[in-house]
Parts: structure tokens; C-alpha cells; sequence
């Protein structure tokens, strides 16, 4: 079956045998953008975090065939290094990353919850965050987050 | 240690494509003899940078942009070792941090760690040599800008990148185009450490940006033309032998291409991922198991006075004090099998072309995984390439990598590049496990309140032995398993009569190095009675240990970071509004720690609002990456202490996912970490286990202020006792 979708902003189609593949591996393998991760395909750790319609959805359990006619955002998308995200600023102002693997999807987490929630509290980030970092780096997380938040407010401050 | 000097013979020039002509490669050797002391091996873990080879290898190149490019032997697997080295080598270099480009060398370019990447001895190991390396090629390339300048050496200077002499100045790129033959000084001076530049300094990552855009740099992300997707089947059950297998119904499944059979495993390899898995789902195979084992079974075995004791530590007559005394304190404690859980799967890329084999792959024992790829298939180690990437996590876990076997000979089977990964259930099934430990301490108290005897016995799986990494025949030279012990040694040296032993317990499954190998359970058991005693004492915890430090430069160290600890902290043994603190300290790898943990109880739960580090790792080259270190290892080592367990139902490791596997989230790490460094050695030290050790006891020493409850088996939990 043909599925055709927006791809950080780029229209794709792919061909699948099979709709109920994970989205994960049509972007990974197929598009091949591997910024999405792979850590446990069971919708259980958050490393392959991606938007869809602006929504933080965990791709490895969602099927290819939901993703007719959306607006998908990978972590490529989400920013640049010559335009970057407010979260990715903060996470490089932060120094977040270790290994740096859960990463990404942290980052497309806290964005998603930027969205909805500009002004977050330590209650709002311990139940939107939920996502595993095995390097354990939490800690600078959250101070990312609350960067990233005031980034986010001064950039609406200078759109007039 | 002897220390030797880059060797001037060690030197060749070599252009590689798209550089301009070349820099410089050197061998640095050391060879480490392993058949040191157990006791200094474990307790200072200060493994040189051990090369493999006389022959000329490659560490540095320069590009036409004038970019120098050091290919590391060591892997960035989160630890921020590329960003020391960075900085080491752009201090002798006289080249920016932007000039600098950190790679992980191949193993075709000569430059192999002979041992791996772990025990916190990256930068420590490569201090010396790399800036002698470093300086070296700065030299050289002023010889070489003397003569096309037509200017005497003597008169040149060097700085970001560029050579200048009165006016006129050429960069490392200009100088290096077009040289054939280098000349090769004697190892120059280095420079003081006063006058670095970035060493020292809290410097970004050289990695962030790779790691915050999404850039493809892990095993996981490897890919090559014409790549084929394999998989491996698996046993869910401990110990389960191959027996028959049927492969008839996913030899015809969708995008299948082959089912490989070897002696020691089936495999299916297919055009993507997801068609692997399904096919690999579809083959049948009778495992043949002997044991049903339980829980139950492994915590029997897991008994101080089980298996094969061995003294590591030994000081005045503790036992005859202990067995006379009739004030004798004691208490067991104990700590559960956990799993390495770090969050990019095992798995490799190879492609067997005739008789060439590259494999991609997240390693951190780059030549035992060349070498057991060659032996497998055959070869020479130098047929075979291992690219290292960097490591979605390492953790101990890749020191093991038949994976890399496997997939070179689905490659081999199909004459295409083969990629493979474990999914998370076989990585929580065949994990390389921490292994659980029991310890039983028993101290006698003097007439001044402090310990006249101390004796620590632990029991613990395997953690160095059964290792590729220490060959069988090291056994009988270290006695006991240089993992298992670690931090079971009493650090107190002022107590006149102490005793350590290890007992060795050979399980039904692979344990082995999971991040600072024993010293999480053997701080948590001895902090933890430490505490006890303290308080049996009427002594205030800090207070007690600070009197039993020995005069020596070691105790010193010990006594500062516990001081510093203690006084950021605003130590108090008194419950403040519902809050109590914790304080444990351990030394590891000669690097000192103590931690003060601020916990509460809400309803039933162990609340962790703040943790004070204090360690000292020597000269820091980095205080903000030492700093994430602590951060992350606390955490961690939170997790570890209060949620992880893995469990054997039914001859099955279980849980097999994330979630019912329970670590720490956002939620649960301490909304502040306060980190002291302080810098009582002029060398770098052991930075990224030692800050694991304490986290545990500070934790449970906290509880037992709040509640009088003495928690002594991990994962902590309020109502076990
Ligand atoms: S890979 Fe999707 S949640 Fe873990
Ligand atoms: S940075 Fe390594 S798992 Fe999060």
C-alpha cells in the first residue's frame, strides 16, 4: 500500500507490504533519517519520540498506516544548527548530552510539552517527561527545560 | 610505572585522502604486566594506555582546512572522554577547540587499545603519552615551517593553528602540504600545567552538536549499500543448549533472504528489520534446558560461607578479637542482580568481502572484537576493520561482543553487509549481569567508641572472572576477581584490626563489569554498617569517620572530600523539617567521594530532594564533565540502590522491558546535586564509576534517621525490614 505524509515539512510517499510496520523503521530504514531511536519498540522507553500533528507520539508503536496524511516532525526537523530549536539551544547551553542516544526523543518530548505547556513546573515536567536516560542526566534536563522555556518566551517577545 | 618516551624510530609520515599531505603517527607503547598486587590493581586501577604493536600508528592527521583530526583508541560512550583528549591534545598542539576533531581511530589505522575503554581510565591512561604525542608534532611541524620560511626554529612560535615568525605566519595545513619526510625530535618539554589553555577549564562537549541535532553516529545508525537486515534467535531460558530446529515456515516468509545455521546459533537474515523479526518469531527450535531455575535458587548460592573465599585485606587480628568479643555488632546486607539496561541495543554492521571483514560496531574492547571476528573466520587480525562509533551507552556491557562474530558470518552466508541488533527482551534476557551480593560485617567497638575490628565477607557472582578481558589464567595470580571487590576494602585506615573477604560464586549465568563493578554493593553494605556503629558509638557519622582516617596522603584525601561533603551540605544528624540526611563515602580507583543525601518520606515512598558530592579526582581536566559524571552516576546509582532488580522465574531472567524493569525517571532524580571538586593529585584521576559508590548508604543512612528503620538489601524499600 501507498502512504503518503509530510516529513519535517517535506511530502513523502512510501510504498509498504505490510501497514502495520512501525513508523520508526519506515523513518530509520527507509527515509533514512536516523535521528529517531530504537530502544526497546514496545513504547516503553521514549527514544523514538517524533511529532505527529504536533503531538508527541512514540513511533516504534505506531503503525505506518496512521501516518496518511499528517504532519510528521523528527528530531532533523525540529531544528537546525544554524536555526535551532529553543530546546536544542538549551540542551547545548546545558551541556545535557552523555551518551547521547535517548536524547532526541527527550528533546521531541520536552518540545511537545513547550507547546502546550510554556511555563512548566517541576509537577508538569515529572509527569510529561517520561522518557528513560540511562546516562541519568536528568538533572541537566530539567534546567534545560526551563531554558528552553524562557527561550521560547523571549522568541514570542520579539515577534511582534 | 616506568615511563617511556615517544620513541623517535616510532614516527612515519602518512598522506590519507582528502588531507593534505599527512601528520604524523606514532606508537606509544607501554606494556602493563597484569601480575600486580590484587590489592593495588583493584584499588587503584590505574591501567596505562596499553598499545598493541611496535608498528607506526595513527594519531593525528591534519586536513586541507587546516583541522587536526586525532583518532582516540578510547570510545566516547557518554563518559566525554573525546573532550578531554580534545583538550589535552589541543594545549601542546596550540590549536583551538574548534580545530580539533575527535575520532575513534579503526583498527586499520594501528591505533587499538590493547585492553578497553572502562574503569575510568581513559583520560587518566592517556595524560602523559597524548600530550607527549601532542608536543611531538608541534615540533615537527615547526622543523618542517623553519625550512620552507627559510627561518631558524628558534625564532618560530606557534599558536591556534598556525606557525609565525616576525611577521609572517602559515598554518598546519600550509606547512604540512607536500612533505614527504619528517624529521623527528626528541620528546620536547611539555608545557606547565599553568599555562594550558583548555585544560582545566569547564569546556563544552566537543560532541554536543551531533548529539542535539540527531547526526548518525552509533552502531545502531551505521548503514552501507546493499545492507541486509539479521537476527539472531534466542533463548529465553538460562543455560538452554540449541537442539532441534525447524526453519521450514520462515524460510518463506516475506523479504526473508536466508536462514543461516552454525554450530552454535540460528540466524535469519532479510530485506528489513521488522521482516527478521517476524521470520526469526517463526522458527521453532526445542532449547534444551537442565534447571528450572528460581530466585530462590540463586539467593541461596549467594551466602557468605558459599563458594571460594579469598582474603584481599588483611590488617592486625580482627577475627580472633571478633570470635572472642562478646560485644559484637553485626548485620547482613545484601543487593539484587541488575541489568546494564543502557539504551542503544547491542548489535553490529559487517560486511565479508572475500577475505576483508569491516564491521561497525559499539564496542569498548575494539581488539578483542577484531580478534574474535578473525579467530571465528579464520583470518589475520589485520583483515579484519573495526570502526568504532560512538556508544549509545556502554556501561561495562560492551566488553562482550560475540555479536560482532555473528554478524560477520550472516554476512559471510549471504556475500552482503549485515546488520543486526538484540531486541530489548534479549538484551534483559542476556544481559552481562551485575551480579548480586550478600555481606556480612561484624565490628567490635573500643573503649574510646571507636572500631578496634572490622570485618567485611561478600559473597558476588563473577564480575572480572569469566571475562574475555582477564584470561583464566590470571586467576590464580589475582586470587580473587578484581571486580567483585571493588570498595569492599575497609578505607578507614586508622582501625587497627580489619579483615576483607571475597567468596566466589559461580552462577548459571554471565555476570560481569557493570559500571563501577562491585564498589555499589560493597559501599552500600559497609557505609551503611558504618553508620550503625556510629550511632551504636553515640557519635555523630561524620564525626566517626573522620577520627579513623590514617595520617597518609591517601587518608588525607579521604578526610577532605569528606569534610567538603560535609560542610556544603550543611551537614546535621538531626531531622529538619521532615527532611534527614545521609552521608557515605567511598574511595575508588584512588579517587575519594563522599556524598550527603537529603531524603523524606511521602507516604510510603523514599523522596531524594538533594545530594552534596564531594570527590576528588586529582587534576581536573574538565570540572564540568567531572561534574555531569557525579550527576549522572548519583542517578544512576539511585536507580540501582531503589528501583532495579532483575529477577528468575522459571528458569527466565525476567522482567524482559523497560517500566516493569523500574528505574529512575525525571520524577525520582534530585531536583539538586551540588558537586565539590576538589584537586589533591597533579595527575587526572578515575572520574566515571567513583561517584556511584556512596549514593546508596547516603540514601539508606537518611531513611534509617527518619524512621529508625534499617533498610539492608537494595532496591530499598520501606516496609522489608
Ligand atoms: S523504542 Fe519506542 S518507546 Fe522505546
Ligand atoms: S544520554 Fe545516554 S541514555 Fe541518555
Amino acid at each position: 500500500m501507498k502512504i503518503s505524509f509530510k516529513l519535517n515539512k517535506s511530502p513523502q510517499t512510501v510504498e509498504v507490504a505490510d501497514g502495520n510496520t512501525p513508523l520508526l523503521w519506515i523513518i530509520r530504514d527507509v527515509l533514512d533519517l536516523k535521528g529517531t531511536k530504537f530502544g526497546c519498540g514496545k513504547a516503553a522507553c521514549g527514544a523514538c519520540t517524533i511529532h505527529v500533528n504536533g503531538e508527541a507520539v512514540r513511533s516504534c508503536s505506531y503503525a505506518v498506516k496512521f501516518a496518511e496524511g499528517k504532519e510528521i516532525t523528527t528530531i532533523e526537523g525540529l531544528g537546525s544548527e544554524a536555526n535551532p530549536h529553543p530546546v536544542q539551544q538549551a540542551w547545548i547551553e546545558e551541556v545535557v548530552p552523555q551518551c547521547g542516544y535517548c536524547q532526541p526523543g527527550f528533546m521531541m518530548a520536552a518540545a511537545a510539552m513547550l507547546e502546550k505547556i510554556p511555563q512548566p513546573t517541576d509537577e508538569d515536567i515529572d509527569n510529561n517527561i517520561i522518557n528513560i536516560c540511562r546516562c541519568a542526566t536528568y538533572y541537566r534536563m530539567r534546567k534545560a527545560i526551563y531554558k528552553a522555556a524562557e527561550l521560547q518566551k523571549e522568541a514570542a517577545r520579539k515577534i511582534p | 610505572m616506568g615511563k617511556k618516551k615517544v620513541s623517535r624510530r616510532k614516527f612515519l609520515i602518512r598522506g590519507t585522502l582528502g588531507t593534505v599531505g599527512v601528520l604524523a603517527v606514532g606508537a606509544y607503547l607501554f606494556r602493563h604486566p597484569i601480575r600486580r598486587s590484587i590489592l593495588s590493581f583493584a584499588n587503584s586501577a590505574d591501567l596505562s594506555y596499553i598499545g598493541e604493536t611496535d608498528d607506526p600508528i595513527l594519531w593525528f592527521e591534519i586536513t586541507k582546512d587546516n583541522l587536526v583530526l586525532l583518532h582516540s583508541p578510547k570510545v566516547e560512550m557518554g563518559q566525554g572522554t573525546f573532550t578531554g583528549l580534545a583538550q589535552i591534545a589541543a594545549d601542546e598542539l596550540d590549536v583551538n577547540m574548534e580545530q580539533i576533531r575527535v575520532v575513534h581511530a579503526q583498527t586499520a589505522s594501528g591505533n587499538i587499545d590493547g585492553f578497553s575503554t572502562g574503569g575510568s581510565t581513559s583520560i587518566s591512561s592517556l595524560w602523559q603519552p597524548l600530550r607527549e604525542l601532542a608536543a611531538t608534532m608541534r615540533e615537527m611541524i615547526k622543523i618542517e615551517a623553519a625550512k620552507k620560511m627559510g627561518v631558524d626554529v628558534g625564532s618560530l612560535s606557534t599558536s591556534q593553528g598556525s606557525v609565525s615568525s616576525g611577521g609572517n605566519s602559515m598554518t598546519y595545513a600550509e606547512i604540512a602540504d607536500g612533505v614527504t619526510e619528517w624529521e623527528v625530535p626528541d620528546t620536547p618539554q611539555l608545557k606547565e600545567l599553568k599555562s594550558y589553555q583548555f585544560i582545566g577549564k569547564p569546556v563544552p562537549r566537543v560532541d554536543l552538536k551531533e548529539k542535539v541535532f540527531g547526526a548518525p553516529i552509533f552502531g545502531m545508525d551505521a548503514g552501507m549499500p546493499d545492507m541486509l537486515y539479521g537476527t539472531v534467535v534466542r533463548p529465553s531460558s538460562i543455560g538452554a543448549r540449541l537442539g532441534e530446529v525447524d526453519a521450514s515456515a520462515a524460510e518463506n516468509m516475506p523479504g526473508v533472504v536466508k536462514v543461516i545455521r552454525e554450530e552454535d546459533f540460528v540466524g535469519v537474515v532479510a530485506q528489513s528489520y521488522p521482516e527478521a523479526e517476524k521470520a526469526k518469531e517463526a522458527i521453532k527450535v526445542n532449547w534444551i534446558t537442565e534447571k528450572n531455575w528460581q530466585t530462590e535458587d540463586i539467593e541461596a548460592m549467594i551466602q557468605v560461607g558459599q563458594g571460594e573465599p579469598q582474603t584481599i585485606q588483611k590488617e592486625g587480628k580482627a577475627k580472633r578479637i571478633l570470635e572472642s568479643s562478646d560485644q559484637l555488632i553485626s548485620a547482613e546486607y545484601s543487593s539484587p542482580l541488575g541489568a546494564h539496561a543502557q539504551l542503544e541495543p547491542n548489535g553490529a554492521l559487517a560486511y565479508v568481502d572475500g577475505d576483508k571483514v569491516t564491521v561497525h560496531i559499539s564496542t569498548q574492547v575494539i581488539g578483542l572484537t577484531r580478534k574474535e571476528v578473525a579467530d571465528r573466520l579464520d583470518l589475520d587480525p589485520e583483515q579484519v576493520n573495526i570502526i568504532p562509533t560512538y556508544l549509545g551507552g556502554g556501561f561495562g556491557r560492551r566488553l562482550h561482543t560475540p555479536h560482532a562474530v555473528q554478524a560477520a558470518l550472516m554476512s559471510k552466508a549471504v556475500g552482503k553487509p549485515v546488520k543486526y541488533y538484540f531486541s530489548r527482551k534479549e538484551e534483559f534476557q542476556h544481559d552481562m549481569f551485575r551480579p548480586p551480593t550478600h555481606h556480612l560485617l561484624k565490628a567490635v567497638l573500643g573503649d574510646d567508641g571507636l572500631i578496634q575490628a572490622l570485618e567485611h565477607n561478600f559473597s558476588s557472582g563473577d564480575v572480572g572472572f569469566g571475562s574475555p578481558l582477564l584470561p583464566g589464567i590470571a586467576e590464580p595470580i589475582l586470587g580473587a576477581d578484581v571486580g567483585a571487590i571493588r570498595g569492599g576494602f575497609n578505607q578507614y585506615g586508622a582501625i587497627p584490626n580489619h579483615r576483607a573477604v571475597c567468596w566466589r560464586v559461580r552462577l548459571p549465568f554471565a555476570t560481569s563489569w557493570w559500571r563501577s563493578l562491585g564498589l555499589l554493593a560493597n559501599t552500600f553494605a559497609v557505609e551503611s554498617f558504618i553508620d550503625e556503629l556510629a550511632l551504636k558509638a553515640g557519635k555523630d557519622p561524620v564525626e566517626f569517620r573522620l577520627a579513623q582516617i590514617q595520617d597518609d596522603e591517601r587518608g588525607h584525601r579521604l578526610k577532605e572530600v569528606i569534610k567538603a561533603a560535609a560542610e556544603k551540605a550543611g551537614w546535621t544528624d538531626q531531622v529538619v523539617n521532615g527532611k534527614a540526611m545521609g552521608f557515605a563515602a567511598s574511595t575508588d580507583a584512588n579517587t575519594p567521594c563522599a556524598q550527603v543525601a537529603e531524603v523524606s518520606i511521602e507516604g510510603n515512598e523514599i523522596k531524594v530532594h538533594k545530594v552534596t558530592c564531594a570527590i576528588d579526582p586529582g587534576m581536573a581536566v574538565n570540572p564540568d564533565q567531572i561534574r555531569a559524571q557525579c550527576e549522572g552516576s548519583i542517578i544512576m546509582g539511585l536507580s540501582a540502590s531503589m528501583f532495579e532488580r532483575m529477577q528468575v522465574e522459571n528458569g527466565e531472567l525476567r522482567p524482559v522491558i523497560y517500566g516493569p524493569y523500574a528505574m529512575a525517571l525525571m520524577k525520582h532524580a534530585p531536583k539538586e546535586i551540588e558537586v565539590v571538586i576538589l584537586e589533591n593529585a597533579d595527575k587526572p584521576g578515575a572520574v566515571g564509576e567513583p561517584p556511584l559508590g556512596p549514593i546508596g548508604a547516603a540514601i539508606a543512612n537518611a531513611v534509617f534517621r527518619l524512621t529508625g528503620e534499617r533498610l539492608r538489601s537494595m532496591p530499598l524499600a520501606l516496609d522489608q525490614a
